[in-house]
């Protein structure tokens, strides 16, 4: 398993080359250059829209203390090409009233975009984050998060970017004692889309849960590398990411559909007492789909309570569609209902019942669907 | 009054030794009102009669019709043959992770009846009906069919069956699988359908002993993809003591 050192400064990293275990499945050609240079990057525009109590400040990226994040060459490129960073922080004790929306928009492809975000929970507060991804870019984002002590943090990505979109980006968390962080990716948009959400726990009690879902149609590379490394005893994590690939097969090689999924979790020596489980399921709805799923599990001491992994990539069950359509369902519902049904788990867990729609309805965008009218008649 | 009739159909399913014909020339016609019960022993093609009917996308229909009240069934999609009042209860139910019953019922509802029911007079409908069925109010929010034991994936089609009141409904070995008291409880809910005298009822098994709580006005002997043997209930009372043999040697023989 390759886990990325945290050697600062852009120099310590060669330019990938596509035979690094890290970049053998990223399309290295379709990324404009984003992992080679980003002198010349402008930043996406951000705008905020923040829970009464949230801080929200704009500060220079020479401010900030130096990255905790094990870096990697486009986000050691991207700290360096950004002038300032976003920070919100949810002060001690705050119970948010509602989730804090930060907004990225894609200024057009070229030239490259950078964004930087610190998400702050300080300890004991309680909030949910959204970063927004909308638009065209060749995008770099770091996003930092700290969860202070007892706190508790949501932080959600969405990537909802245009079709012509590159996105590659970091979302590293360390969260801290008896602190829970929850991780919910979503990536829908964008034509390639290379995300690494990584975690370390700075002292015990950690409860990390990171929870992912992507749906590839034709010509996506999606591609989501989760690490989680537990140094610290007695600390949880779960990751669950679901993914759907609908690429076109009248259209070839272009119309494949791609996804990748790498999870990686390290149990060091010092990690006595760690529970932790991760899971990733594909569902292949058309024959043009090509879905890499490796789970990867790296244990060096045996007293832990649990340590698990399964992934599997399965074709969308004709059986299934059958029962439903022989109950009168029109085929495009019933392949919603099971698509929607596929996602509902990891949905569920997001614990945000607004956004939990909002996803349902873009995967029905993402079936060619009008989102559901009855659902609440009465 | 419904009638679904069925005339030489011969059908064929793609096997590893080629193209295999399973169905080799069934008539059958069944109205609204009667109950007809299919016998036969396994393999004898009786689910691929079922599935047929409902339209399964693995057979292929070689030859012969099938029409509601004149309509060709053969030109609908599944969808489409559920729309207009066929119910295919079936011998292995599917599961379907993540939907919930209650939302795999109402939008089935929905579709059958043309518009969505009012949620509150649906959720009294939902309640009542799982009720009679003798199943657990939580059972609604569980997901289609996934874990459910054999007898309550029986109960959970029957429950279809009561709520989406077709005209002709096809029960594939919906006694397979039960002990007494389900068997009592699943053969209730069918009974109740019936009684409305709505229903056309063809009831597939391979044993008798359904039988004795869904009472048939015709049965009919399966073996080797066709109807050999018809009569009365009586039949089902023969078949009962004797066995299918006596039809097997005499087709071997044939
Ligand atoms: N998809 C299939 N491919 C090959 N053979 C099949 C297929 N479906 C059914 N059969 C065969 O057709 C015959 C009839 O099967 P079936 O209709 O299930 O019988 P029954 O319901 O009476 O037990 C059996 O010999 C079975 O093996
Ligand atoms: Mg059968």
């Amino acid at each position: 398993m390759s886990v990325v050192t945290d050697t600062p400064g852009v120099t310590a990293f060669e330019i990938p080359t596509g035979r690094e275990e890290a970049w053998r499945f990223t399309p290295l050609r379709r990324l404009r250059g984003l992992h080679e240079d980003l002198t010349g990057a402008r930043e996406l525009p951000v705008t905020v829209d923040a829970a009464p109590g949230v801080r929200v400040e704009t500060v220079p990226v020479g401010d900030l203390s130096p990255s905790a994040a094990a870096l990697d060459r486009i986000s050691s490129l991207v700290r360096s090409a950004a002038a300032s960073a976003t920070v919100v922080t949810v002060p001690r004790d705050l119970v948010a009233g509602r989730p804090t929306i930060v907004r990225l928009e894609g200024p057009g492809t070229s030239p490259a975009a950078v964004g930087v975000v610190h998400v702050v929970a300080e300890p004991f507060s309680e909030a949910v984050v959204v970063i927004e991804h909308v638009g065209s870019a060749t995008a770099g984002t770091n996003v930092e998060v700290q969860v202070g002590e007892g706190a508790s943090l949501t932080v959600m990505s969405l990537q909802d970017w245009a079709d012509d979109t590159v996105h590659v980006g970091r979302i590293h968390a360390v969260v801290g004692r008896d602190a829970r962080y929850r991780s919910f990716v979503a990536t829908l948009g964008g034509s390639v889309v290379r995300l690494v959400p990584t975690v370390e726990y700075s002292a015990t009690g950690g409860d990390a849960e990171l929870l992912g879902l992507f749906y590839a149609d034709a010509g996506q590379h999606l591609e989501h590398r989760s690490l989680v490394d537990h140094t610290q005893p007695h600390c949880r994590s779960n990751v669950l990411y679901k993914g759907a690939l609908a690429g076109d097969p009248a259209l070839g090689e272009t119309g494949i559909a791609r996804t990748v999924w790498v999870g990686d979790v390290i149990i060091r020596a010092a990690a006595v007492g760690t529970d932790t489980y991760e899971l990733n399921r594909n569902l292949v709805l058309t024959d043009a789909g090509r879905a890499d799923s490796v789970p990867n599990l790296e244990i060096e001491t045996g007293e832990i309570v649990g340590a698990g992994h399964a992934s599997a990539t399965g074709r969308f069950d004709d059986e299934q569609l059958f029962y439903l359509q022989a109950r009168g369902i029109p085929a495009d519902v019933a392949t919603r209902l099971v698509v929607r049904g596929f996602f509902a788990d990891v949905i569920g867990r997001l614990g945000v019942p607004e956004w939990e729609s909002r996803l349902l309805a873009a995967i029905d965008a993402e079936l060619g669907m009008a989102a559901e009218v009855n659902e609440d008649d009465d | 009054m419904a009638t679904l009739e069925i005339r030489d159909l011969h059908v064929s399913v793609d096997s590893d030794a080629g193209e295999r014909e399973i169905l080799r020339g069934v008539d059958l016609t069944v109205r609204q009102g009667e109950t007809h019960a299919i016998m036969g022993p396994n393999g004898s093609g009786k689910s691929t009669l079922a599935y047929s009917v409902a339209g399964h996308p693995k057979y292929r229909i070689t030859r012969g019709t099938v029409t509601l009240d004149g309509a060709d069934v053969l030109a609908m999609s599944v969808d489409e043959r559920a729309r207009a009042g066929l119910f295919l209860a079936m011998q292995y139910p599917v599961e379907v992770p993540g939907v919930s019953v209650s939302n795999f019922l109402r939008t089935s509802a929905t579709a059958v009846r043309g518009e969505a029911p009012k949620l509150r007079t649906w959720i009294k409908e939902m309640r009542s009906a799982m009720d009679a069925l003798a199943m657990d109010p939580a059972f609604a929010e569980r997901s289609v069919n996934e874990g459910f034991s054999g007898g309550e994936k029986k109960r959970h089609e029957i429950l279809q069956m009561e709520l989406l009141q077709p005209k002709i409904a096809i029960l594939d070995e919906t006694d397979s699988g039960l002990d007494v008291d389900a068997l009592k409880v699943v053969s209730e809910g069918v009974n109740r359908v019936r009684d409305t005298g709505e229903v056309g009822t063809l009831l597939i098994t391979h044993y008798t002993r359904i039988l004795r709580y869904i009472r048939p006005d015709f049965v009919h002997v399966f073996l080797d993809g066709r109807i050999v043997a018809e009569g009365g209930p009586e039949l089902a009372d023969e078949l009962e003591a004797n066995g299918y043999d006596s039809y097997i040697k005499a087709a071997a023989s044939a």
